[in-house]
Protein backbone atom coordinates (compact mmCIF):
# COMPACT_ATOMS: atom_id res chain seq x y z
CA UNK A 1 0.00 0.00 0.00
CA UNK A 2 2.69 2.49 1.04
CA UNK A 3 4.63 1.46 -1.98
CA UNK A 4 1.63 2.16 -4.22
CA UNK A 5 1.16 5.61 -2.73
CA UNK A 6 4.84 6.39 -3.25
CA UNK A 7 4.68 5.24 -6.86
CA UNK A 8 1.51 7.26 -7.42
CA UNK A 9 3.08 10.42 -6.04
CA UNK A 10 6.15 9.81 -8.16
CA UNK A 11 4.05 9.57 -11.34
CA UNK A 12 1.99 12.61 -10.45
CA UNK A 13 5.01 14.76 -9.72
CA UNK A 14 6.42 13.81 -13.12
CA UNK A 15 3.11 14.82 -14.70
CA UNK A 16 3.13 18.17 -12.90
CA UNK A 17 6.70 18.89 -13.94
CA UNK A 18 5.89 18.11 -17.57
CA UNK A 19 2.90 20.47 -17.51
CA UNK A 20 5.04 23.21 -16.07
CA UNK A 21 7.33 23.07 -19.09
CA UNK A 22 4.71 25.00 -21.06
CA UNK A 23 3.93 27.57 -18.46
CA UNK A 24 2.28 30.21 -20.61
CA UNK A 25 0.08 27.67 -22.31
CA UNK A 26 -0.89 26.33 -18.89
CA UNK A 27 -1.81 29.77 -17.62
CA UNK A 28 -3.92 30.48 -20.69
CA UNK A 29 -5.79 27.21 -20.53
CA UNK A 30 -6.47 27.52 -16.82
CA UNK A 31 -7.67 31.09 -17.23
CA UNK A 32 -9.84 30.04 -20.16
CA UNK A 33 -11.49 27.36 -18.05
CA UNK A 34 -12.11 29.83 -15.24
CA UNK A 35 -13.80 32.19 -17.70
CA UNK A 36 -15.85 29.45 -19.42
CA UNK A 37 -17.21 28.24 -16.09
CA UNK A 38 -17.73 31.78 -14.89
CA UNK A 39 -20.00 32.37 -17.87
CA UNK A 40 -22.26 29.57 -16.71
CA UNK A 41 -22.75 31.30 -13.42
CA UNK A 42 -23.18 34.65 -15.12
CA UNK A 43 -26.10 33.17 -17.07
CA UNK A 44 -27.60 31.81 -13.86
CA UNK A 45 -27.27 35.20 -12.23
CA UNK A 46 -28.90 36.92 -15.23
CA UNK A 47 -31.88 34.56 -15.04
CA UNK A 48 -32.39 35.21 -11.33
CA UNK A 49 -32.01 38.92 -12.01
CA UNK A 50 -34.88 38.68 -14.51
CA UNK A 51 -37.19 36.27 -12.73
CA UNK A 52 -36.44 36.90 -9.05
CA UNK A 53 -36.85 33.34 -7.86
CA UNK A 54 -37.19 29.78 -9.11
CA UNK A 55 -39.92 27.67 -7.48
CA UNK A 56 -39.16 29.31 -4.15
CA UNK A 57 -35.37 29.02 -4.49
CA UNK A 58 -33.18 32.11 -4.48
CA UNK A 59 -29.78 32.70 -6.01
CA UNK A 60 -27.61 32.05 -2.90
CA UNK A 61 -29.30 28.68 -2.33
CA UNK A 62 -28.92 27.61 -5.92
CA UNK A 63 -25.32 28.88 -5.81
CA UNK A 64 -24.67 26.30 -3.08
CA UNK A 65 -25.74 23.50 -5.46
CA UNK A 66 -23.69 25.04 -8.22
CA UNK A 67 -20.55 25.49 -6.14
CA UNK A 68 -20.72 21.97 -4.69
CA UNK A 69 -21.15 20.20 -8.00
CA UNK A 70 -18.58 22.21 -9.95
CA UNK A 71 -15.77 21.92 -7.40
CA UNK A 72 -16.46 18.18 -7.04
CA UNK A 73 -16.45 17.60 -10.77
CA UNK A 74 -13.09 19.38 -11.06
CA UNK A 75 -11.73 17.15 -8.25
CA UNK A 76 -12.77 14.05 -10.22
CA UNK A 77 -11.76 15.41 -13.61
CA UNK A 78 -8.18 16.38 -12.75
CA UNK A 79 -6.85 12.90 -11.79
CA UNK A 80 -8.82 10.95 -14.42
CA UNK A 81 -7.00 12.08 -17.55
CA UNK A 82 -5.71 8.54 -18.09
CA UNK A 83 -9.24 7.17 -18.40
CA UNK A 84 -10.10 10.03 -20.75
CA UNK A 85 -7.46 9.03 -23.27
CA UNK A 86 -8.02 5.30 -22.77
CA UNK A 87 -10.07 4.74 -25.93
CA UNK A 88 -7.09 5.96 -27.97
CA UNK A 89 -4.89 3.42 -26.19
CA UNK A 90 -7.28 0.64 -27.17
CA UNK A 91 -7.38 1.79 -30.76
CA UNK A 92 -3.60 1.86 -31.09
CA UNK A 93 -3.13 -1.34 -29.14
CA UNK A 94 -1.10 0.54 -26.50
CA UNK A 95 -3.16 -0.94 -23.71
CA UNK A 96 -1.28 -4.23 -24.15
CA UNK A 97 1.76 -2.55 -22.65
CA UNK A 98 -0.12 -1.69 -19.48
CA UNK A 99 -1.14 -5.32 -19.06
CA UNK A 100 2.51 -6.35 -18.91
CA UNK A 101 3.38 -4.08 -16.01
CA UNK A 102 3.24 -5.38 -12.42
CA UNK A 103 0.46 -2.99 -11.31
CA UNK A 104 -3.29 -2.99 -11.82
CA UNK A 105 -4.45 -1.26 -14.99
CA UNK A 106 -6.81 1.05 -13.08
CA UNK A 107 -3.89 2.18 -10.92
CA UNK A 108 -1.72 2.91 -13.94
CA UNK A 109 -4.41 4.96 -15.65
CA UNK A 110 -5.18 6.85 -12.45
CA UNK A 111 -1.49 7.66 -12.08
CA UNK A 112 -1.21 8.71 -15.73
CA UNK A 113 -1.60 12.44 -15.06
CA UNK A 114 -2.98 15.08 -12.75
CA UNK A 115 -4.46 17.70 -15.03
CA UNK A 116 -3.65 20.98 -13.30
CA UNK A 117 -5.69 23.05 -15.75
CA UNK A 118 -8.77 21.93 -13.84
CA UNK A 119 -7.74 24.43 -11.20
CA UNK A 120 -9.65 26.89 -13.39
CA UNK A 121 -12.96 25.11 -12.93
CA UNK A 122 -12.24 24.29 -9.30
CA UNK A 123 -11.44 27.84 -8.27
CA UNK A 124 -14.49 29.19 -10.09
CA UNK A 125 -16.74 26.68 -8.31
CA UNK A 126 -15.04 27.49 -5.03
CA UNK A 127 -15.66 31.21 -5.53
CA UNK A 128 -19.37 30.53 -6.08
CA UNK A 129 -19.44 28.23 -3.05
CA UNK A 130 -17.87 30.89 -0.86
CA UNK A 131 -20.37 33.43 -2.16
CA UNK A 132 -23.21 31.05 -1.29
CA UNK A 133 -21.90 30.39 2.21
CA UNK A 134 -21.54 34.13 2.86
CA UNK A 135 -24.89 35.09 1.37
CA UNK A 136 -26.90 32.34 3.03
CA UNK A 137 -27.97 33.07 6.56
CA UNK A 138 -27.14 29.64 7.85
CA UNK A 139 -25.37 28.65 10.99
CA UNK A 140 -22.53 26.52 9.71
CA UNK A 141 -22.06 24.10 12.55
CA UNK A 142 -19.06 21.73 12.46
CA UNK A 143 -21.53 19.01 11.51
CA UNK A 144 -22.68 20.92 8.45
CA UNK A 145 -19.12 21.70 7.38
CA UNK A 146 -18.34 17.99 7.65
CA UNK A 147 -21.44 17.15 5.62
CA UNK A 148 -20.39 19.64 2.93
CA UNK A 149 -16.98 17.95 2.66
CA UNK A 150 -18.60 14.50 2.71
CA UNK A 151 -21.03 15.46 -0.05
CA UNK A 152 -18.26 16.89 -2.21
CA UNK A 153 -16.15 13.78 -1.73
CA UNK A 154 -19.17 11.63 -2.64
CA UNK A 155 -19.86 13.70 -5.75
CA UNK A 156 -16.22 13.48 -6.82
CA UNK A 157 -16.37 9.67 -6.39
CA UNK A 158 -19.55 9.49 -8.43
CA UNK A 159 -18.07 11.50 -11.30
CA UNK A 160 -14.85 9.48 -11.18
CA UNK A 161 -16.96 6.34 -11.38
CA UNK A 162 -18.82 7.70 -14.41
CA UNK A 163 -15.53 8.51 -16.14
CA UNK A 164 -14.30 4.97 -15.41
CA UNK A 165 -17.53 3.57 -16.88
CA UNK A 166 -17.12 5.73 -19.96
CA UNK A 167 -13.64 4.28 -20.43
CA UNK A 168 -14.89 0.74 -19.73
CA UNK A 169 -17.34 1.00 -22.60
CA UNK A 170 -14.37 1.49 -24.92
CA UNK A 171 -13.37 -2.16 -24.36
CA UNK A 172 -16.33 -3.03 -26.59
CA UNK A 173 -16.91 0.09 -28.69
CA UNK A 174 -13.23 1.09 -29.12
CA UNK A 175 -14.48 4.68 -29.55
CA UNK A 176 -15.30 7.01 -26.69
CA UNK A 177 -19.03 7.09 -26.10
CA UNK A 178 -19.77 10.78 -26.49
CA UNK A 179 -23.22 10.23 -25.05
CA UNK A 180 -21.59 9.61 -21.64
CA UNK A 181 -20.71 13.30 -21.58
CA UNK A 182 -24.36 13.94 -20.84
CA UNK A 183 -23.96 12.40 -17.38
CA UNK A 184 -20.53 13.89 -16.62
CA UNK A 185 -20.60 17.42 -18.04
CA UNK A 186 -24.38 17.22 -18.28
CA UNK A 187 -24.57 15.98 -14.70
CA UNK A 188 -22.63 19.03 -13.58
CA UNK A 189 -25.10 21.21 -15.43
CA UNK A 190 -28.04 19.31 -13.96
CA UNK A 191 -26.70 19.44 -10.42
CA UNK A 192 -26.19 23.20 -10.66
CA UNK A 193 -29.91 23.59 -9.99
CA UNK A 194 -31.99 21.87 -7.32
CA UNK A 195 -33.24 18.61 -8.78
CA UNK A 196 -36.83 19.36 -7.79
CA UNK A 197 -37.24 21.83 -10.69
CA UNK A 198 -36.92 19.12 -13.34
CA UNK A 199 -39.47 16.70 -14.76
CA UNK A 200 -40.20 13.53 -12.79
CA UNK A 201 -38.59 11.09 -15.22
CA UNK A 202 -35.45 13.22 -15.33
CA UNK A 203 -35.29 13.45 -11.55
CA UNK A 204 -35.71 9.71 -11.21
CA UNK A 205 -32.91 9.11 -13.71
CA UNK A 206 -30.55 11.28 -11.67
CA UNK A 207 -31.63 9.61 -8.43
CA UNK A 208 -31.76 5.91 -9.23
CA UNK A 209 -29.63 5.40 -12.36
CA UNK A 210 -26.98 8.07 -11.86
CA UNK A 211 -27.32 8.83 -8.14
CA UNK A 212 -26.46 12.51 -8.41
CA UNK A 213 -29.34 13.36 -6.06
CA UNK A 214 -27.76 11.34 -3.25
CA UNK A 215 -24.44 13.16 -3.38
CA UNK A 216 -25.62 16.66 -4.28
CA UNK A 217 -29.33 17.37 -3.84
CA UNK A 218 -30.18 15.64 -0.56
CA UNK A 219 -27.03 16.72 1.35
CA UNK A 220 -27.58 20.29 0.14
CA UNK A 221 -31.17 20.12 1.41
CA UNK A 222 -29.84 18.97 4.79
CA UNK A 223 -27.33 21.83 4.86
CA UNK A 224 -30.01 24.35 3.92
CA UNK A 225 -32.39 22.83 6.46
CA UNK A 226 -35.09 22.35 3.86
CA UNK A 227 -37.28 19.31 3.50
CA UNK A 228 -38.56 17.92 0.25
CA UNK A 229 -42.29 17.38 -0.03
CA UNK A 230 -43.02 13.71 -0.58
CA UNK A 231 -39.34 12.76 -0.72
CA UNK A 232 -36.99 10.98 1.60
CA UNK A 233 -36.74 11.95 5.26
CA UNK A 234 -34.48 14.92 6.01
CA UNK A 235 -31.95 12.67 7.73
CA UNK A 236 -31.31 10.87 4.44
CA UNK A 237 -29.03 13.64 3.23
CA UNK A 238 -26.61 13.05 6.10
CA UNK A 239 -25.79 9.54 4.89
CA UNK A 240 -26.57 9.52 1.19
CA UNK A 241 -23.17 10.78 -0.09
CA UNK A 242 -21.83 7.29 0.72
CA UNK A 243 -23.70 6.17 -2.41
CA UNK A 244 -21.07 7.99 -4.47
CA UNK A 245 -18.34 5.82 -3.02
CA UNK A 246 -20.37 2.66 -3.66
CA UNK A 247 -20.87 3.80 -7.25
CA UNK A 248 -17.12 4.21 -7.72
CA UNK A 249 -16.45 0.74 -6.31
CA UNK A 250 -19.07 -0.75 -8.62
CA UNK A 251 -17.50 1.07 -11.59
CA UNK A 252 -14.11 -0.39 -10.76
CA UNK A 253 -15.71 -3.86 -10.70
CA UNK A 254 -17.12 -3.17 -14.16
CA UNK A 255 -13.65 -2.03 -15.23
CA UNK A 256 -12.08 -5.32 -14.08
CA UNK A 257 -14.78 -7.17 -16.00
CA UNK A 258 -13.88 -5.11 -19.07
CA UNK A 259 -10.16 -5.86 -18.70
CA UNK A 260 -10.90 -9.60 -18.67
CA UNK A 261 -12.80 -9.21 -21.95
CA UNK A 262 -10.15 -7.09 -23.61
CA UNK A 263 -9.04 -8.18 -27.03
CA UNK A 264 -6.18 -6.26 -28.50
CA UNK A 265 -6.66 -4.35 -31.73
CA UNK A 266 -2.94 -3.99 -32.28
CA UNK A 267 -0.91 -6.03 -34.70
CA UNK B 1 -14.95 32.02 -59.01
CA UNK B 2 -15.54 28.54 -60.35
CA UNK B 3 -12.30 27.31 -58.86
CA UNK B 4 -13.28 28.53 -55.38
CA UNK B 5 -16.71 26.95 -55.76
CA UNK B 6 -15.08 23.64 -56.72
CA UNK B 7 -12.85 23.77 -53.63
CA UNK B 8 -15.86 24.53 -51.45
CA UNK B 9 -18.04 21.78 -52.86
CA UNK B 10 -15.31 19.12 -52.84
CA UNK B 11 -14.59 19.77 -49.18
CA UNK B 12 -18.30 20.05 -48.37
CA UNK B 13 -19.07 16.68 -49.93
CA UNK B 14 -16.07 15.14 -48.20
CA UNK B 15 -17.26 16.34 -44.79
CA UNK B 16 -20.80 15.10 -45.38
CA UNK B 17 -19.41 11.59 -44.98
CA UNK B 18 -19.14 12.05 -41.21
CA UNK B 19 -22.79 11.31 -40.60
CA UNK B 20 -22.28 8.88 -37.73
CA UNK B 21 -20.33 11.47 -35.71
CA UNK B 22 -23.11 13.99 -36.24
CA UNK B 23 -25.72 11.50 -35.07
CA UNK B 24 -23.64 10.70 -31.97
CA UNK B 25 -23.53 14.41 -31.24
CA UNK B 26 -27.28 14.65 -31.57
CA UNK B 27 -27.87 12.75 -28.33
CA UNK B 28 -25.68 15.17 -26.40
CA UNK B 29 -27.40 18.17 -27.91
CA UNK B 30 -30.83 16.74 -27.15
CA UNK B 31 -29.86 16.38 -23.51
CA UNK B 32 -28.46 19.89 -23.34
CA UNK B 33 -31.53 21.38 -24.95
CA UNK B 34 -33.85 19.45 -22.63
CA UNK B 35 -32.10 20.76 -19.51
CA UNK B 36 -32.34 24.34 -20.77
CA UNK B 37 -36.01 23.95 -21.64
CA UNK B 38 -36.78 22.46 -18.21
CA UNK B 39 -34.91 25.24 -16.38
CA UNK B 40 -36.74 27.91 -18.34
CA UNK B 41 -40.01 26.05 -17.82
CA UNK B 42 -39.49 26.14 -14.05
CA UNK B 43 -38.65 29.84 -14.10
CA UNK B 44 -41.70 30.69 -16.19
CA UNK B 45 -44.00 28.53 -14.07
CA UNK B 46 -42.99 30.11 -10.79
CA UNK B 47 -42.32 33.76 -11.57
CA UNK B 48 -44.86 36.51 -12.02
CA UNK B 49 -42.39 39.01 -13.43
CA UNK B 50 -42.58 40.01 -17.09
CA UNK B 51 -40.09 38.10 -19.21
CA UNK B 52 -38.54 39.57 -22.36
CA UNK B 53 -39.77 36.65 -24.50
CA UNK B 54 -42.66 34.20 -24.33
CA UNK B 55 -41.89 30.67 -23.17
CA UNK B 56 -42.70 29.25 -26.62
CA UNK B 57 -40.20 31.65 -28.15
CA UNK B 58 -37.52 30.58 -25.67
CA UNK B 59 -38.10 26.88 -26.39
CA UNK B 60 -37.80 27.47 -30.13
CA UNK B 61 -34.71 29.64 -29.56
CA UNK B 62 -33.06 26.88 -27.50
CA UNK B 63 -33.60 24.20 -30.14
CA UNK B 64 -32.50 26.51 -32.95
CA UNK B 65 -29.31 27.00 -30.96
CA UNK B 66 -28.71 23.27 -30.47
CA UNK B 67 -28.95 22.78 -34.23
CA UNK B 68 -26.53 25.59 -35.08
CA UNK B 69 -23.95 24.72 -32.43
CA UNK B 70 -21.17 24.20 -34.96
CA UNK B 71 -21.31 27.83 -36.00
CA UNK B 72 -19.71 28.69 -32.67
CA UNK B 73 -16.63 26.55 -33.07
CA UNK B 74 -14.14 29.06 -34.36
CA UNK B 75 -10.98 27.23 -35.05
CA UNK B 76 -8.48 27.26 -37.81
CA UNK B 77 -8.58 24.68 -40.56
CA UNK B 78 -6.58 21.69 -39.24
CA UNK B 79 -5.31 21.06 -42.78
CA UNK B 80 -3.83 24.57 -42.93
CA UNK B 81 -2.32 24.16 -39.47
CA UNK B 82 -0.65 20.98 -40.67
CA UNK B 83 0.58 22.74 -43.84
CA UNK B 84 2.10 25.57 -41.85
CA UNK B 85 3.80 23.17 -39.45
CA UNK B 86 5.25 20.96 -42.17
CA UNK B 87 6.06 23.72 -44.63
CA UNK B 88 3.82 22.47 -47.45
CA UNK B 89 2.04 25.80 -47.18
CA UNK B 90 4.58 26.91 -49.80
CA UNK B 91 2.60 24.95 -52.39
CA UNK B 92 -0.50 26.95 -51.51
CA UNK B 93 1.31 30.11 -52.53
CA UNK B 94 2.11 28.73 -55.97
CA UNK B 95 -1.54 28.14 -56.88
CA UNK B 96 -3.04 30.60 -59.37
CA UNK B 97 -5.65 31.61 -56.82
CA UNK B 98 -5.88 34.27 -54.20
CA UNK B 99 -4.77 32.69 -50.93
CA UNK B 100 -7.42 34.42 -48.84
CA UNK B 101 -10.37 33.22 -50.89
CA UNK B 102 -8.84 29.77 -51.24
CA UNK B 103 -8.71 29.40 -47.46
CA UNK B 104 -12.06 31.10 -47.05
CA UNK B 105 -13.72 28.56 -49.40
CA UNK B 106 -12.31 25.71 -47.37
CA UNK B 107 -13.39 27.32 -44.08
CA UNK B 108 -16.87 27.88 -45.47
CA UNK B 109 -17.17 24.16 -46.21
CA UNK B 110 -15.75 23.30 -42.76
CA UNK B 111 -18.46 25.43 -41.19
CA UNK B 112 -21.50 24.58 -43.29
CA UNK B 113 -21.20 20.81 -43.75
CA UNK B 114 -21.21 19.85 -40.03
CA UNK B 115 -23.91 22.44 -39.37
CA UNK B 116 -26.19 20.97 -42.03
CA UNK B 117 -25.56 17.46 -40.71
CA UNK B 118 -26.55 18.45 -37.19
CA UNK B 119 -29.28 20.97 -37.87
CA UNK B 120 -31.48 18.88 -40.18
CA UNK B 121 -32.13 15.93 -37.82
CA UNK B 122 -32.23 18.22 -34.78
CA UNK B 123 -34.90 20.48 -36.27
CA UNK B 124 -36.95 17.58 -37.59
CA UNK B 125 -37.01 16.04 -34.13
CA UNK B 126 -37.60 19.30 -32.28
CA UNK B 127 -40.41 20.41 -34.58
CA UNK B 128 -42.15 17.06 -34.32
CA UNK B 129 -41.72 16.27 -30.62
CA UNK B 130 -39.99 18.89 -28.54
CA UNK B 131 -42.14 22.00 -28.77
CA UNK B 132 -40.13 23.89 -31.37
CA UNK B 133 -42.44 26.06 -33.44
CA UNK B 134 -42.54 26.98 -37.10
CA UNK B 135 -41.27 30.47 -38.07
CA UNK B 136 -43.42 33.38 -36.91
CA UNK B 137 -44.44 34.03 -40.52
CA UNK B 138 -43.43 32.98 -44.00
CA UNK B 139 -41.49 36.21 -44.42
CA UNK B 140 -39.78 35.64 -41.08
CA UNK B 141 -38.78 32.18 -42.30
CA UNK B 142 -37.27 33.70 -45.43
CA UNK B 143 -35.42 36.36 -43.45
CA UNK B 144 -34.17 33.64 -41.10
CA UNK B 145 -32.66 31.73 -44.03
CA UNK B 146 -30.86 34.89 -45.19
CA UNK B 147 -29.65 35.69 -41.67
CA UNK B 148 -28.42 32.10 -41.16
CA UNK B 149 -26.48 32.23 -44.42
CA UNK B 150 -24.90 35.48 -43.24
CA UNK B 151 -24.08 33.90 -39.89
CA UNK B 152 -22.32 31.04 -41.68
CA UNK B 153 -20.39 33.51 -43.86
CA UNK B 154 -19.27 35.51 -40.84
CA UNK B 155 -18.21 32.32 -39.05
CA UNK B 156 -16.25 31.21 -42.12
CA UNK B 157 -14.49 34.60 -42.17
CA UNK B 158 -13.67 34.25 -38.46
CA UNK B 159 -12.27 30.74 -38.96
CA UNK B 160 -10.17 31.97 -41.87
CA UNK B 161 -8.79 34.70 -39.63
CA UNK B 162 -7.86 32.11 -37.00
CA UNK B 163 -6.16 30.00 -39.70
CA UNK B 164 -4.17 33.00 -40.86
CA UNK B 165 -3.11 33.79 -37.31
CA UNK B 166 -1.41 30.37 -37.25
CA UNK B 167 1.23 31.91 -39.52
CA UNK B 168 2.47 33.73 -36.43
CA UNK B 169 1.79 31.38 -33.56
CA UNK B 170 1.86 27.90 -35.15
CA UNK B 171 0.51 26.24 -32.00
CA UNK B 172 -2.70 28.25 -31.97
CA UNK B 173 -2.41 29.12 -28.29
CA UNK B 174 -3.40 32.36 -26.73
CA UNK B 175 -6.44 34.25 -27.90
CA UNK B 176 -7.92 31.28 -29.69
CA UNK B 177 -8.26 29.59 -26.28
CA UNK B 178 -10.13 32.41 -24.64
CA UNK B 179 -12.25 33.33 -27.64
CA UNK B 180 -14.66 30.35 -27.53
CA UNK B 181 -15.77 31.25 -24.01
CA UNK B 182 -16.72 34.74 -25.07
CA UNK B 183 -18.42 33.50 -28.23
CA UNK B 184 -20.48 30.96 -26.30
CA UNK B 185 -21.91 33.50 -23.92
CA UNK B 186 -22.22 36.60 -26.10
CA UNK B 187 -23.89 34.83 -29.03
CA UNK B 188 -26.91 33.67 -27.03
CA UNK B 189 -25.94 30.00 -26.79
CA UNK B 190 -26.04 29.85 -22.98
CA UNK B 191 -29.20 31.91 -22.54
CA UNK B 192 -31.07 34.04 -25.10
CA UNK B 193 -29.49 37.49 -25.13
CA UNK B 194 -32.70 39.40 -24.21
CA UNK B 195 -32.45 37.80 -20.75
CA UNK B 196 -29.28 39.68 -19.92
CA UNK B 197 -29.84 42.92 -17.98
CA UNK B 198 -31.12 45.91 -19.94
CA UNK B 199 -27.95 47.93 -19.36
CA UNK B 200 -25.93 45.21 -21.11
CA UNK B 201 -28.09 45.16 -24.23
CA UNK B 202 -26.40 48.05 -26.15
CA UNK B 203 -23.01 46.33 -25.72
CA UNK B 204 -24.39 42.95 -26.81
CA UNK B 205 -26.06 44.59 -29.81
CA UNK B 206 -22.84 46.20 -31.01
CA UNK B 207 -20.60 43.12 -30.72
CA UNK B 208 -20.35 40.69 -33.66
CA UNK B 209 -21.22 37.55 -31.65
CA UNK B 210 -25.00 37.93 -31.73
CA UNK B 211 -24.87 37.73 -35.52
CA UNK B 212 -24.20 33.97 -35.27
CA UNK B 213 -27.18 32.92 -33.16
CA UNK B 214 -29.25 35.61 -31.61
CA UNK B 215 -30.10 37.60 -34.75
CA UNK B 216 -31.31 34.70 -36.93
CA UNK B 217 -33.16 33.08 -34.01
CA UNK B 218 -35.00 36.21 -32.94
CA UNK B 219 -36.01 36.83 -36.54
CA UNK B 220 -37.31 33.25 -36.70
CA UNK B 221 -39.43 33.49 -33.56
CA UNK B 222 -40.66 36.97 -34.47
CA UNK B 223 -38.91 38.74 -31.59
CA UNK B 224 -37.14 40.99 -34.10
CA UNK B 225 -39.99 42.45 -36.13
CA UNK B 226 -40.00 43.16 -39.85
CA UNK B 227 -39.21 46.85 -39.32
CA UNK B 228 -35.92 45.92 -37.63
CA UNK B 229 -34.76 43.34 -40.15
CA UNK B 230 -32.77 45.80 -42.23
CA UNK B 231 -30.81 46.96 -39.18
CA UNK B 232 -30.19 43.39 -37.95
CA UNK B 233 -29.04 42.10 -41.34
CA UNK B 234 -26.99 45.27 -41.84
CA UNK B 235 -25.19 44.59 -38.56
CA UNK B 236 -24.34 41.08 -39.77
CA UNK B 237 -23.17 42.34 -43.17
CA UNK B 238 -21.04 45.10 -41.68
CA UNK B 239 -19.20 42.70 -39.39
CA UNK B 240 -18.75 40.15 -42.17
CA UNK B 241 -17.17 42.74 -44.47
CA UNK B 242 -15.04 44.02 -41.60
CA UNK B 243 -13.67 40.57 -40.73
CA UNK B 244 -13.00 39.74 -44.41
CA UNK B 245 -11.09 43.01 -44.91
CA UNK B 246 -9.12 42.40 -41.73
CA UNK B 247 -8.31 38.87 -42.87
CA UNK B 248 -7.10 40.06 -46.27
CA UNK B 249 -4.91 42.71 -44.70
CA UNK B 250 -3.42 40.24 -42.20
CA UNK B 251 -2.78 37.57 -44.83
CA UNK B 252 -0.91 40.04 -47.04
CA UNK B 253 1.34 40.88 -44.08
CA UNK B 254 1.70 37.21 -43.23
CA UNK B 255 2.76 36.02 -46.67
CA UNK B 256 5.41 38.73 -46.83
CA UNK B 257 7.14 37.46 -43.70
CA UNK B 258 6.19 33.79 -43.90
CA UNK B 259 9.04 31.45 -43.01
CA UNK B 260 8.54 28.04 -44.54
CA UNK B 261 9.34 25.32 -42.03
CA UNK B 262 11.15 22.17 -43.00
CA UNK B 263 13.76 21.64 -45.64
Amino acid sequence: MRDAVRLYLHCISASIRSQMQYRLSFVFQTAAQFVVCGIDFLAMWALFDRFGSLRGWHLPEVALFYGMVHTSFALADAPSRGFDIFSGMVRRGDFDRLLLRPRSTAFQLAAHALDLRRIGRFSQGLAVLIYAICALEIDFTPGKVALLAFAMAGTACLFYGLIVLQATAAFWTVETLEIMNTVTYGGTETGSYPLSIYHDWFRRFFTFVVPLACVNYYPALAILGRAEAGGFAAAFGWFSPAVGLLFLLASLRAWRFGVRHYRSTGS
Amino acid sequence: MRAYWAIFSARFRGLLQYRAAALAGLGTQLFWGLIRVMIFGAFYASSRRAAPMTFEQVVTYVWLGQGMIRLLIWRGDPAIEEMIRTGTVAYELTRPLELYWLWFSRSAANVTAPTVLRAVPMYALALALLGMQAPASLAAGGAWVVATAMAATLTAAMCTLVSISLMWTISGEGLSRLLPAAVWCLSGMVIPLPFFPDWAQPVLNALPFRAMMDVPFRIYVGHIGMSEWAAALGHQAAWTIGVVLLGRWVISRGTRRLVVQGG
